[in-house]
């Protein structure tokens, strides 16, 4: 009744869990089967590298708007002042989420007394302190939160999810 | 640490995928879904042409589309031996959800059992026995004839009340008509146990005992009664977490506004405007953060009244109500029963202790002469102000513009059920709605709200008797030989839980120790083993269930069964409405539907008895001969149900994720023709139809020990459910999303207890109390009230039943609401806490 933790097992249930699916091409059957020539895949999808903008625009608990990883995904990308998960730049503050509720889509909006962003289709709650944890909703999903880089000029490029975004069946379309 | 998925792409479904029509197996509500599977090796395309949706999905979809899914939606199972893809989301078409999934509902496909994918490998595989000191598979006919045995040699000494059962009574996966057959049948048909209870509580009986002795089912109207009413009267429930898209789809469209339109069409001629809620309740839920974000502040009541005085408020508000003549009196006159001109009507309630004297039953003028609470009284037991009790009977019974009455739809549950008083009360609230003429009719309805669905066909209990067994005190008391266990998990979900978990270890024990004496090949020498340890007060315990459950850990067989979707399932929602789920995927292992299992226990049962020469007794075994489950379905649902004889799988396959509402009253033009509403006609559930008011005095604390624990102790521990844990978490124990955020079983308590009590965020506390002690994560609540916390009920690592005394109220239902205890901090917050957010969990607009 134990979950086997064979490391082998483990390796291949964790990809299969986050990624298999890409691998088998579309099944076009054919009489005379030819080897099979499939695109190169992926175990995730590519992310492109974006810049979203330099650190001395930003100002404390003022969200910026962004898009990543294209403009149809919209995102805030936040100051807050204290270190948190998932947070870069010299403070380790700087985080950003989309902003498209994972239950059924609608936008998220920021609340800052409490630093939260909240769904005004459902009630659902996300904490942007706590990567972005649904602190109380209908997502069957934490929010999705972008992986952050900052670089020596101090622009914040994103370069990754963590999370499917809603209303994409690919991160990256 | 935030759990995140790292899924960052879903394969598609393909436009020829299987699609199957899907009930959410979980809450009352009964949400449609689709289920689809394809082939491991195919998957759809994002051009129109590739996928099920005929969209292009290399675009953003836009709210609320239908062409997206969520991770949770998404697994890979086995279909007919063979690795499939399956995806189940909310159905767009289905009336309950209109494509809205909750938390717990769109988690469906990420809870089934997938070896490739690594989830819910808890679930039981095959039948499993205690063999050389540990719990080991076996064959179903091994394992089946080691029960059978057993439970024969206990018959044979100790009659059949020596066999005691616990099993669920519900529709949804651990249920459906087909399970609640198969078991009924065996232990009320074939035998006539009367030691048996149901899952939540401690003997066989029902929960809202009063409105049905009244007359009136507890499930009584439909769905879009909560659009049509023009007040919502909600008691002791918190239907936004607990029966969420009930909530979202049909309550919240009257609370904006937006069922006007509907309102307008429905009642021409009657004025009609946005909704009023009156939410009765000591705490402050999530459910009166939303009904306030939506409807405002003006149009929401909450009567957070003194715990436990609910029947008080229930006689304010009848008193005041009748006193302002706003009661529809051609309604009492036609359709309840009336004083006669030789004084008033006198009927002892069912099962009285003294039937001669009790008379509780009665007509309207004797009930409001029994509850007359004044105004002062009211507000002075319940703690609410004069003017709030009136603005609630005014939103109640005012009659509108032009003398109309005004449409008020009763809402309560285990805040009521689970409550103080629970006959008086729920009789108490009844009142109202026969005294306000609103049952039968369009935006009424006195309702439960419900836990899990309903789906109940058994031959008849009425050998139980009233009151019934109560069975865990009985186990407790060393009663009982054999007790067969089907989906109930006592040491989450009774009261007085510690001492009874102490003596069944105990008693099983004793049974285990004897096992491990005898070699399992000898079949002989390993019954005679067992009975000498029953003798001696042993107990012989058998698990019929989807995982080792915690009560399983002291049984001696476990007996796997399958869930809802690994077999075709048939229930009804809190609107009676019926579907079939169909059957999409294969059980795991050997893992068999209930009803199948109790068919084949029939049958080991039958040759046992006959092998012993009990041709007689083995005679009542037969009519076990079913292969499947609609074989269970016909021979239970169509021969017995009230309109049984319309519905069949097919049909229901035919009426799709809408079904129909129960019952059935025939078959027309190719359709199921149901019941909206029940007692439109305005005869109800009584010899002669008419409905019976209940004279309800208030009497304190009905539960023995509650006073005293009230005064002993300095917290309330309220508890119940949380949005993100379905049950008692027997599935979602092994859901990482689940247990990312809830670790533990919170306790919501006031910022200023806890500082008074040295407890931060997140900390372990333990609640001590006459009965037990128990442990739960301490959530900062600044809108709770002080010394007033909130405990999540029926949690795997905290059972809240520890500290639940083990009063009962005359017809042995629990009052496992009102617990008072100490708390004390036992651990700072373990490392699975630290990463928590405990902000509030309250919208705001
Ligand atoms: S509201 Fe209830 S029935 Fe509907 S999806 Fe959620 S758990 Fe399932
Ligand atoms: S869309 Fe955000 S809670 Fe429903």
């Amino acid at each position: 009744m134990k979950k086997c933790d064979g490391l082998v097992e483990a390796g291949r249930r964790q990809f299969l869990r986050t990624a298999g699916f890409s691998v088998a091409g579309v099944a076009a059957a054919t009489v005379m089967p030819t080897p099979a020539k499939a695109a190169t895949a992926t175990a995730r999808v590519a992310y492109p590298s974006s810049r979203l903008a330099n650190l001395t625009e930003l100002k404390l608990d003022d969200p910026v708007n962004v898009a990543y990883p294209d403009n149809d995904s919209p995102g805030i990308l936040l100051k807050l002042g204290v270190k948190v998960e998932g947070g870069v730049g010299p403070d380790g503050d700087v985080v950003a989420y989309s902003v498209l509720c994972p239950h059924k889509g609608y936008p998220l909006a920021y609340n800052q007394s409490d630093r939260t962003l909240s769904c005004p289709g459902h009630y659902s709650r996300f904490d942007v302190e706590k990567a972005g944890q649904e602190i109380w909703g209908h997502a069957t999903q934490n929010l999705a939160q972008f992986v952050l880089r900052v670089d020596a000029k101090g622009d914040i490029y994103a370069e990754g999810v963590d999370e499917l975004i809603y209303g994409r069946l690919s991160n990256v379309l | 640490m935030t759990f995140k998925r790292q899924v960052d792409r879903l394969p598609i479904i393909p436009a020829d995928a299987v699609e199957h029509n899907v009930t959410c197996h979980y809450c009352i509500v009964g949400c449609g879904y689709k289920a689809y599977t394809w082939d491991i090796n195919r998957q759809g395309g994002t051009d129109p042409k590739q996928n099920k949706f005929g969209v292009n999905l290399a675009q953003q979809q836009g709210a609320e589309t239908v062409a997206w899914y969520a991770p949770s939606m998404y697994n890979i199972v086995k279909s007919d031996g063979r690795d499939v893809h399956l995806v189940i989301k909310p159905d767009v078409d289905c009336a309950v959800n209109s494509g809205l999934g909750s938390v717990r509902g769109a988690r469906m496909a990420e809870n089934h059992t997938s070896q490739a994918r690594n989830t819910q490998q808890q679930r039981l595989t095959d039948p499993m026995v205690w063999r050389y000191g540990e719990m080991q598979p076996t064959s179903w006919d091994d394992a089946l004839d080691l029960v059978a045995r057993v439970t024969a040699a206990v018959i044979d000494e100790q009659g059949e009340d020596g066999l005691f059962v616990s099993m669920f009574d519900h529709g949804g996966s651990a249920g459906g008509y087909e399970n609640t057959w198969g078991t009924g049948k065996l232990y009320f048909g074939a035998m006539k146990v009367k030691n048996v209870r149901i899952h939540n509580r401690p003997a066989y009986n029902s929960e809202v005992h009063a409105t049905r002795d009244m007359g009136v089912g507890e499930l009584n109207n439909c769905y879009e009664d909560a659009e049509l009413a023009d007040t919502i009267m909600v008691v002791g429930a918190n239907p936004l977490e607990a029966q969420t898209n009930y909530f979202l789809n049909h309550w919240i469209p009257n609370l904006r506004g937006t069922s006007l339109d509907k309102k307008k069409a429905e009642f021409p001629g009657e004025p009609v405007e946005q909704g009023r809620i009156v939410i009765v309740d000591p705490r402050r839920t999530p459910t009166v953060a939303a009904c306030e974000a939506e409807a405002g502040t003006d149009r929401v009541l909450h009567l957070a009244l003194e715990p436990g005085t609910d029947l008080v408020l229930f006689n304010g508000l009848l008193t005041y109500i009748a006193d302002k003549g706003w009661i529809d009196k051609e309604f009492i006159q036609n359709h309840t029963v009336v004083a006669t001109a030789s004084g008033p009507q006198l009927i002892a309630r069912p099962g009285a202790a003294v039937p001669e004297k009790d008379h509780e039953l009665t007509d309207f003028t004797a009930a409001l002469a029994a509850n007359r609470t004044s105004l002062a009284d009211c507000a002075k037991i319940t703690g609410l102000k004069e003017a709030d009790i009136v603005k609630a009977a005014e939103w109640i019974a005012s009659p509108k513009a032009g003398n109309k009455r005004r449409r008020t739809m009763i809402g309560y549950e285990k805040g009521l059920i689970w409550g103080n008083d629970n006959y008086r009360t729920n009789g108490a609230l009844v009142n109202i709605a026969l005294a306000t003429g609103n049952i039968g009719r369009p935006g009424g309805g006195v309702v439960r709200l419900g836990g899990h669905q309903e789906g109940y066909v058994r031959p008849s209990d009425a050998h139980v008797g009233r009151p019934a067994a109560y069975v865990d005190k009985l186990l407790i008391e060393g009663r009982g030989g054999v007790h067969h266990i089907w989906a109930c998990d006592h040491y989450k979900t009774t009261l007085n839980a510690m001492r009874f978990k102490q003596v069944y270890k105990k008693r099983t024990d004793m049974v285990k120790d004897a096992m491990n004496t005898v070699p399992w090949g000898d079949r002989a020498a390993m019954v005679a083993a067992i009975m000498t340890a029953i003798r001696q007060g042993g107990l012989f315990s058998v698990d019929t269930d989807i995982i080792p459950t915690q009560i399983g850990q002291a049984s001696h067989v476990w007996l796997p069964a399958a869930i809802s979707g690994e077999m075709n399932l048939t229930s009804m929602n809190g609107e009676r409405r019926m579907r079939l789920t169909q059957r999409y995927m294969d059980p795991p292992g050997q893992a068999m539907p209930d009803c199948l299992i109790a068919a084949r226990l029939a049958n080991a049962l039958e040759r046992v008895f006959r092998d012993a020469g009990k041709p007689g007794y083995a005679d009542q075994f037969k009519g076990f001969d079913w292969k499947t489950e609609e074989d269970a379905f016909v021979d239970g649902y169509t021969k017995n149900a009230n309109g049984g004889q319309f519905v069949s799988y097919e049909r229901l396959k035919a009426m799709g994720n809408n079904g129909f509402h129960e019952p059935a009253v025939a078959f027309k033009d190719g359709k199921i023709v149901g019941t909206k509403r029940l007692y439109a006609d305005g005869k109800f559930s009584t010899k002669d139809g008419k409905a019976k008011f209940l004279a309800a005095p208030w009497r304190g604390w009905a539960a023995p020990g509650k006073a005293d624990q009230k005064a002993k102790y300095a917290y309330l521990i309220n508890n119940g459910r949380t949005n993100i844990v379905w049950q008692n978490a027997f599935m979602d124990q092994d859901n990482d999303f689940v247990m990312g955020r809830m670790p533990y079983p919170i306790i919501e308590m006031h910022p200023d207890d806890m500082k008074d009590l040295e407890v931060s965020a997140g900390d372990l506390v333990e609640v001590y109390n006459d009965a037990g002690a128990t442990q739960a994560m301490a959530y900062p609540t600044p809108t709770a009230r002080r010394k007033q916390t909130f405990m999540l009920f029926g949690f795997p690592k905290g059972v809240e039943g520890n500290v639940v005394n083990a009063g009962v109220n005359e017809l042995i239902i629990p009052d496992y609401k009102h617990n008072w205890a100490n708390i004390r901090k036992i651990a700072s917050a373990p490392a699975a806490a630290r990463g928590l957010s405990f902000k509030s969990t309250e919208y705001k607009v």
